[in-house]
């Protein structure tokens, strides 16, 4: 049987891949904005299942809207990524350095 | 079902979201010659929004849609600050965004949507209308950050603002799925921030609860830009266009203390001595690191921003002192912030021109030359950055320390005074590099002619004098918000 803790664990997994995948990666924005995805996706494990464990549809409504922005964001965060390609001909990180201090 | 009475309450949102939209139509539909006239209608329409938000404030707080949405005089006076440092925002960014052909219903539309998130976000009364009202904040934010699409800079500043404020979202809305399921544990799972108030007295997983506690104040970090989570705040502040940096250091300061005391007073309430604790050592380390950092910037913006992060652990000293005093002592500090924060950016967009840049310190060199009255309205904006008595930012100062050794941290307080007192140098700095330096030959230093930028820009200006002396009313205003 699975438990609510399970799919917790598997919730904060997720998490720390997003957060690792931020922090570890030097190579590229797209990457970077695939962690943000996933980040979000392991937030929405947990609701799901805190509300389906604990019987209250707050938890499940929170994650469409959280589905909504995510997918807004996606949006912004691509447009954004066009911007730097267009100005730069590079999305590498390591390349993103003009301002520093 | 929402009721008429919810809707009324929600009236200065619905009209702005109304407006916002008219003005993207209006926009589409305009002919090139009349586009000028937008400019009038933003602000009118932020005007507008001010007059429905006072004269629409019911004598008690209200809730409406179900407690998501809570009307009392805390969001009143944020959203009426915030809305009218915004309409400044757009007086100061005018002769800015004609120079460089920016001009566009793009700019004034996200702005409102930017500020309907921060009324959002202030009048929160749920855990969704939190991260619904900061979002919008958000993503307004970071289009408008990359809004002037052909420099090198915005895009990288606004790819910067997108990733760290996302991850900033991301350990928020962990955080707060943790405290949801803790709520559950014991007890009905809730979003509401009111009942959330006293989940740890029953909850049988306070584990969890303060795991997500956490990372509610690491979110809450992040978006006030306090160290050790600032590191967006130098680059976004340099990389932006100046009129969306000065929208930034103004407009969502004030969202950012409403998001903090809506979430940690409202919603955690109970567990003030854990998010205490936590809100002083970020105050400290925001101090040094702003304060100490600022020290050896040439560019202005971005020792501004530095600036900000030293005026962010202030804020946080009061908020740290977890009472009605801290918290009255925080808005009044968030107030005064905006107001400093408009009044230097203003200067700069005021000195400001097609191919001239202002934003090196060393730009600046004698100012008081080219034009004394400019020269004398950053001094003002400097010294009350500073804390020099008896301009507004001294006063702001005293309260937050005051706040802090009534909360008994007395070492918070002195290491307030300090950092205070170091911080004079980079300020003072910007006062001898206008006064006492001679300007460079062939400086192309000059005063923009735009007459609402100069009036606007003067009275935002002598109010930080004014106020300096006559602090009391807006005082006793965010007092009487916290019931004191």
């Amino acid at each position: 049987m699975i438990s609510l803790a399970h799919y917790i664990v598997l919730g904060a997994v997720l998490f720390c891949i997003a957060v690792a995948g931020m922090f570890i990666n030097r190579k590229n924005v797209i990457v970077l904005l695939m962690s943000i995805e996933l980040m979000l996706l392991a937030v929405n494990m947990n609701f799901v299942a805190f509300s389906r464990f604990l019987g209250d549809v707050a938890g499940q409504v929170f994650v469409f809207f959280i589905l909504t922005v995510a997918a807004a964001e996606a949006a912004i965060g691509l447009a954004i990524l066009v911007l730097l390609f267009r100005t730069r001909s590079t999305i590498n990180i390591a390349d993103i350095d003009s301002m520093k201090g | 079902m929402p009721t008429l009475n919810d809707i009324l309450i929600l009236l200065p949102e619905f009209y702005l979201v109304g407006a916002a939209c008219v003005l993207l139509l209006a926009d589409a539909f305009m002919r090139p010659a009349q586009r000028p006239w937008l400019h009038w209608i933003s602000i009118a329409v932020l005007l507008v929004a001010i007059y429905l938000v006072i004269a629409g404030q019911p004598p008690q707080a209200v809730t409406a849609f179900g407690g998501m949405f809570v009307r009392d005089d805390v969001a009143e006076i944020l959203k009426v600050f915030a809305l009218g440092t915004t309409a400044m925002v757009f007086v100061y960014a005018r002769p800015y965004l004609i120079d460089r052909k920016l001009v566009s219903g793009e700019f004034y539309t996200l702005m409102i949507f930017a500020v309907l998130g921060i009324m959002l976000l202030v009048s929160a009364g749920n855990l969704v209308t939190v991260y619904l009202g900061l979002e919008l904040l958000s993503l307004s934010s970071y289009a408008l950050v990359a809004l002037n699409r052909d420099a090198k800079l915005p895009p990288e500043a606004a790819i910067k603002y997108f990733v760290l404020g996302a991850l900033a979202s991301g350990m928020l809305l962990y955080g707060m799925s943790m405290v949801y399921g803790a709520s559950g544990m014991g007890g009905t799972p809730t979003l509401d921030l009111a009942q959330l108030h006293n989940v740890m007295s029953y909850t049988t997983a306070p584990t969890l609860l303060l795991f997500g506690l956490v990372f509610m104040v690491v979110g809450v970090g992040f978006k006030l830009g306090a160290a050790p989570f600032h590191m967006w705040i130098p680059d976004v502040y340099q990389g932006a266009p100046t009129p969306v940096t000065t929208f930034i250091a103004s407009g969502s300061k004030l969202a950012a203390f409403g998001m903090a005391y809506r979430l940690l007073d409202a919603g955690m309430g109970d567990l003030s001595q854990h998010w205490q604790l936590m809100l002083a050592v970020l105050a400290v380390v925001s101090l040094a690191i702003g304060n100490l950092v600022a020290i050896v910037q040439t560019n202005l913006k971005r020792m501004l921003a530095y600036s900000t992060i030293s005026h962010m652990g202030y804020l946080l000293l009061g908020l740290s002192a977890a009472g009605p005093e801290g918290y009255a002592a925080a808005m009044f500090y968030a107030i005064c912030y905006a107001l400093m924060g408009v009044a230097a950016f203003g200067v700069m967009l005021a000195l400001t021109r097609a191919g001239f840049e202002c934003e090196e310190i060393a730009d600046l060199k004698g100012l008081n030359q080219k034009s004394p009255w400019m020269a004398f309205l950053m001094l003002l904006a400097m010294f009350s950055l500073a804390g020099v008595p008896p301009l507004f930012g001294f006063w702001a100062k005293v309260l937050v320390l005051e706040a802090a050794i009534h909360a008994n941290m007395l070492w918070l307080a002195i290491v307030g005074i300090v950092f205070a007192i170091i911080g004079l140098y980079y300020y003072l700095y910007v006062v001898k590099v206008m006064y006492f330096d001679e300007p460079v030959a062939g400086s192309e230093l000059r005063v923009q002619p735009d007459k609402p930028l100069r009036m606007v820009l003067s009275l935002n200006a002598l109010s930080l004098l004014v106020l300096g002396l006559y602090w009391g009313p807006l005082l006793g205003w965010c007092r009487r918000a916290f019931g004191l």
